[in-house]
């Protein structure tokens, strides 16, 4: 009797962690190089006290809009501020922001979309309408919005760009959670007599976790254009405290004395912006290729 | 489809009550008082008091929210403290700024992004379908403001072919104005449309009824367009929708870049201002008009999609 198969032939293993890795650094060497592009910046924000060479908020008058020369690499801003070493300082707003807010919004919007998902009824209906209608609106326009109520300061934006992603996680979780609800080892768990908040964490989470880790990496990138964008108009990361959006802010206020604020900065936000969506890409084909296109 | 239209019309009217409501919640109810916002933290308690009771602000909450509808419904935003005129003026004078930019952009968007997503999708895996793909990498990439100021800084600083800032006068004088802020965003529409327009187009070209369009004899620009675009006209509307609502907060940092007015240059300098009226009336137009653009795209799926037509 050797008719039954061997169990491996027929359940297709699940990916191993190292797999995944493996799949998502060495698909393409853009994404190689992008990783390393992103790791550079995170090395440079990390360790921004020892790599700045001077102070980001000190003034010379002595000497504003320098061209860049060996001293100032990027030149210096129309009060003598040392544009490299702003930059540096910098890119600690713009990734801790960028890194922060995404994994904010997606334990808020991934815990009510599942809620909803899991629950239906009037829950389902009231978090559902309220998603809909924010995820009409761009990011952009609902974190102006609320952050003209709410005003600048660090954790005042972190809230306000979390707040901005939350309706797309939650969209994507409650439909996650739809898709398997029904599943067999769902009903197996309500069967038993397991309590909900239990099945969610133990049953439901693991499960619909990859589309919204692959979210999250995606995001990053729109969350540092968003910091960038808020900071620019005024409602971010306040002068005079360095962010990449705010050194442009103050460069198109010195037009004519220096455009390297402008060009320095606006590289740093799009080289960073680019590798995260390589990457993010590159995450979300590895995770879920059901999406990939 | 008349039915359609009115229940679809009927269906916005709870969507404007509840956008109203949020952006009261926002703007009353967050941590924060209007007071103290408006008139800065060395405001004396008389000044508070006094700003508290011209704007309302001491009434019950329930009250203040009737009369926050009821401003919306009367199109009475009252007066801007800071320009001393009434906020609808301000309101009529920067909107159409506004309204122009993002058309302009969406135009020149969607005419260079759908060809060059088509010119992809026929050229799937080759150098046309790379150029496009690394085209729409920079710009997923590049902030809008910042691309902004590059244009500013080459073509008006540099080589002087356009205006630095204002938004014109006459027609032609404002189409002189509109070409770099419009080419920016432009851009960045073009690389979503283009993008959009690829993924679809492919997916539509795999289906059965193209292989029988082809099967049949019909010329490969027939079918391209006849039987493919129109077909990927449905992701490319919805597509669409998102793109104009993404140009019109996009509009926001340009407008700034370029020093034009519009609503976003209004909403932005009364936020540094705490010119208060004049922020909750910007919050609201900005509101309706996301209303207002998703309500379109709806209407654009049945011109679009006969069998919209037939399910309503």
């Amino acid at each position: 009797m050797s008719a039954t198969l061997p169990l491996d032939d027929r359940i297709a293993p699940e990916p191993s962690p190292f797999a995944i890795v493996r799949a998502v650094f060495l698909s393409r060497p853009a994404v190689l190089a992008a990783v390393l592009v992103i790791a550079v910046f995170v090395v440079v924000a990390a360790f921004a006290p020892w790599l700045a060479p001077y102070d980001p908020l000190a003034q010379s008058f002595a000497k504003i809009n320098r061209p860049p020369s060996a001293a100032h690499w990027l030149g210096t801003d129309q009060f003598g501020r040392d544009v490299l070493s702003r930059l540096i300082y910098g890119s600690r707003n713009s990734l801790i922001i960028g890194f922060l807010s995404p994994a904010i919004a997606a334990i808020v919007g991934a815990t009510l979309g599942v809620i909803a998902g899991y629950f239906g009824g009037v829950t389902d209906r009231v978090i559902s309408r309220m998603v809909d209608l924010l995820i009409s609106f761009p990011e952009l326009l609902l974190a102006i919005i609320i952050s003209a109520a709410l005003g600048g300061g660090f954790w005042n934006i972190v809230f306000v760009l979390s707040a901005a992603f939350v309706p797309g996680f939650a969209r994507v979780a409650r439909a996650q959670t739809l898709s398997i609800k029904h599943e067999p080892y769902i009903e197996a768990a309500v069967a038993v007599g397991l309590r909900s908040p239990k099945i969610i964490l133990r049953h439901i989470a693991p499960n619909i976790a990859a589309p919204i880790v692959a979210l999250v990496t995606l995001w990053t990138a729109s969350a540092i254009r968003l910091e960038a964008s808020l900071s620019f108009l005024g409602l971010g990361t306040q002068a005079p405290h360095p962010s990449w959006g705010n050194i442009i802010r103050d460069g198109l206020n010195n037009l004519f004395g220096s455009p390297w604020p402008i060009v320095a900065a606006g590289l740093a936000i799009t080289l960073v912006a680019l590798s995260l969506n390589l990457f993010g890409d590159a995450v979300r084909d590895a995770l879920d290729p059901d999406t990939a296109q | 489809m008349a039915r359609y239209l009115f229940w679809r019309l009927i269906d916005a009217a709870p969507t404007v009550f509840l956008v109203l409501t949020l952006v009261f919640v926002a703007m009353r109810i967050l941590p924060g008082d209007p007071a103290l916002a408006a008139l800065g933290d060395n405001a004396l308690p008389e000044q508070l008091a006094a700003f508290r009771e011209a704007m309302g602000l001491n009434l019950p909450l329930w009250k203040q929210y009737l009369n926050f509808l009821w401003s919306v419904v009367t199109v009475d935003f009252g007066r801007s403290l800071i320009q001393n005129r009434p906020v609808l003026d301000l309101i009529a004078y920067n909107l159409p700024f506004t309204i122009e930019l993002t058309l302009v952009a969406t135009l020149i968007g969607v005419v260079v992004g759908v060809p060059l997503g088509v010119l992809a999708a026929t050229h799937r895996n080759r150098l046309p379908d790379s150029a496009v793909r690394l085209y729409s990498l920079i710009g997923y990439a590049i902030p809008d403001f910042y691309l902004g100021a590059l244009l500013l800084i080459v073509f008006s600083l540099n080589l002087g072919w356009f205006p630095i800032n204002g938004g014109g006068g006459l027609f032609w004088d404002r189409m002189y104005h509109i070409i770099l802020p419009a080419m920016t965003l432009a851009f960045l529409k073009s690389s979503f449309m283009g993008k959009l327009t690829r993924t679809s187009l492919l997916e539509v070209l795999g289906r059965d009824y193209i292989r029988t369009a082809r099967a049949k004899g019909a010329r490969e620009p027939r079918v391209l367009y006849r039987h493919g675009l129109r077909n990927a006209l449905l992701p490319l509307t919805t597509g669409l929708g998102i793109s104009l609502l993404a140009t019109l907060s996009g509009s926001v940092a340009v407008e700034l870049v370029f020093n034009r007015p519009g609503m976003g240059a209004l909403l932005i300098s009364a936020i540094s201002e705490r010119d208060y009226a004049v922020i909750q009336a910007g919050v609201i137009v900005f509101a309706l008009c996301v209303v207002a653009v998703n309500l379109a795209i709806d209407l654009a799926y049945i011109v679009v999609d006969p069998r919209v037509r037939v399910q309503a």
